[in-house]
């Protein structure tokens, strides 16, 4: 293989390089935690763990994990390993629930992250030459800045757009021939309706490839921004705690985002029992910030479920590849002993060409878990006779229960009836564990 | 021939149809027929209104799932074996009835039945043939 690569003697290293970079990596990160933060002294002396029994990326097993709320009762800054001189700078995350989480970067660990968003651009097909279009937004949230460094550190040309003033992006788009666009899908979207109602052919449009992340999405989701905006779209994925986009990012074959490990070490756990998951196991990932001087955070807890697979990729990465996530600990329900995540009804619905407008509603009836998918009817599914709504609502029920494996009752809702607070949905009511 | 029957999609919930007849009400629009299909779960409301339009607009603005759909009324004599050789019109020509609601008006003397069939058009030649009114949408919106 050749040239795609922004680091290729890391991106294509043999596992044996790879596990050579990462066990250097842990082991002095190990002692930078224990020695600077007094949550992991604490932890370690409770389990009775030296730094020094940690000699290679294979001890990883015996470290603590470190959890959400560990940022949150140290909020905001009692988990940094580096005194301040030494921070260069801050981002926070959103905190849509509870406390805000905040993070520090070093000049070193803003290096990393740059490095590691310019290796996803390169993923994608981007080169110096390109215009870098970044409609994230810039702030405290890691997106805008985080393709901006990554752009920058390419030598590609970063161009700050962030959101808003869709109609503004397009003319942006069309003047100076923006070749990459990285933004939200749900905006990806947005900005190809609008590219539409403005009356552009999106062929006229230089735009190439697209860099969506931060929130979920789906194939369906990627097939129409591919359709709207005539580019190819490509998933990334980070989180402000690990260092932000760039975490890990999909290649142009898109199978899978590669995690740029010898950065961020991912494992894949079951979170009951907190065990290592072998590849093609559905589990919680998990990521020790083995490069990082500022916010070392050891086996944390990211609380989305996907798999991982370390073959060697055909774009030539050995870099091991994650799954899209495919829910989050959070929402995962177990059903007569199966995991069930609202996303997997979501795609279900959006395969079906439906508005994913449902709530799920699970009791247990005569000691049997039940579930209720309940789909809020659109005009489009309405139809006048009776057999036809039947006919959707059997279409809904085999679909899930080929997905699901799990029967499903469906009812159809009128619109708007599934509760709605701040524009989010409630999509699970669990009703079995009220006495 | 065609008459415009608004369908409505409603939940099994106590006081969803006083709510739909009264969004209904408010524009001043006077229902002619009414007919509910329904299963344990929805239903589905079909009525026949003077102002079909009007009614639709404020069905919407209440956030409701309505479609129009098109239907025929026949007009046939209140008297025995009239309604039979009706349908009997429709079984000789295979066309098939979805579904049917009736209603009498004493002023007229007659009984006026509201009939979905797979194929309308086919449907009021062959009855028109056979010697049956087809009401048209004036007649049933201005009854």
């Amino acid at each position: 293989m050749h040239g795609n690569y922004f680091e290729p003697e890391l991106e294509c290293a043999s596992r044996e390089v790879l596990h050579y970079i990462q066990s250097k990596k842990l082991v002095k990160m190990v002692h930078l935690a224990y020695n600077n933060v007094p949550l992991y002294k604490k932890r370690f002396d409770e389990i009775g763990l030296q730094p020094g029994d940690i000699k290679s990326i294979d001890d990883i097993s015996k470290l603590p994990f470190t959890y959400k709320d560990d940022l949150r009762d140290n909020y905001p800054f009692g988990m940094f390993a580096v005194p301040k001189e030494q921070l260069v700078r801050i981002h926070a995350s959103s905190g849509t629930t509870g406390k805000q989480t905040v993070v520090g970067y070093t000049r070193h660990d803003i290096d990393v992250w740059a490095r590691s968003a310019a290796r996803s651009i390169v993923a994608v097909g981007g080169t110096k030459s390109d215009y870098v279009h970044v409609s994230y937004g810039y702030g405290l949230f890691t997106g805008g800045m985080g393709l901006h460094y990554g752009a920058e550190k390419l030598g590609a040309t970063a161009i700050p757009v962030s959101t808003g003033n869709t109609k503004r992006q397009v003319q942006i788009m069309q003047d100076y021939g923006s070749d990459i666009l990285c933004c939200t899908p749900s905006y990806a979207m947005y900005i190809g309706e609008t590219v539409r109602d403005m009356g552009i052919d999106p062929k006229t449009l230089k735009l190439r490839a697209g860099i969506f992340g931060a929130e979920p999405w789906t194939e369906e989701m990627r097939r129409e921004i591919e359709r709207l905006l005539d580019i190819r779209a490509y998933d990334i994925y980070g989180l402000s705690e690990i260092a932000g986009p760039g975490v890990s990012c999909e290649c142009q074959m898109q199978a899978g985002m590669h995690v740029n490990e010898d950065m961020f070490f991912p494992e894949i756990i079951d979170p009951e029992t907190g065990k290592s998951l072998a590849d093609g196991e559905f589990g919680e990932l998990v990521f020790t910030c083995i490069g990082k001087e500022a916010l070392p955070l050891i086996r944390y807890r990211t609380r989305d479920i996907c798999t991982l697979n370390h073959e060697t990729c055909e774009c030539g990465r050995t870099l091991v590849r994650m799954g899209k996530p495919r829910g989050r600990t959070d929402d995962m329900l177990i059903i007569r002993g199966i995991n069930v995540f609202p996303s997997q009804v979501e795609s279900v619905l959006l395969e079906l060409g439906m508005a994913p407008s449902y709530q799920l509603v699970i009791d247990r009836v005569n000691n049997l878990d039940c579930m209720e998918v309940q789909v809020e009817m659109t005009e489009d599914m309405f139809s006048d006779t009776v057999r036809s709504l039947e006919s959707t609502e059997h279409k809904i029920a085999n679909a899930l229960q080929s997905t699901l494996n799990i029967a499903a009752k469906v009812r159809l809702l009128e619109p708007k009836s599934i509760p709605r607070s701040e524009g989010k949905a409630k999509r699970v009511i669990d009703k079995r564990n009220k006495g | 021939m065609q008459i415009q029957q608004i369908s409505i999609f409603v939940e099994n919930k106590s006081g969803r149809l006083a709510e739909i007849t009264e969004a209904v009400a408010e524009v001043g629009v006077d229902i002619r027929a009414v007919s509910i299909a329904d299963t344990s779960d929805f239903g589905i409301l079909r009525l026949i209104v003077d102002k079909p339009k009007e009614a639709v607009e404020a069905l919407k603005d209440k956030g409701m799932t309505v479609s129009l759909t098109s239907v025929i009324a026949m007009g046939i004599n209140d008297q025995p074996g009239e309604f039979a050789k009706a349908l009997r019109v429709l079984a000789d020509n295979t066309i098939g009835v979805e579904y049917m609601y009736a209603f009498v008006s004493r002023e007229h003397g007659k009984a006026f039945v509201i009939l979905r069939v797979d194929d309308s058009n086919r449907a009021v030649e062959v009855l028109k043939e056979n010697g049956i009114t087809i009401l048209s949408a004036e007649e049933i919106y201005g009854m």
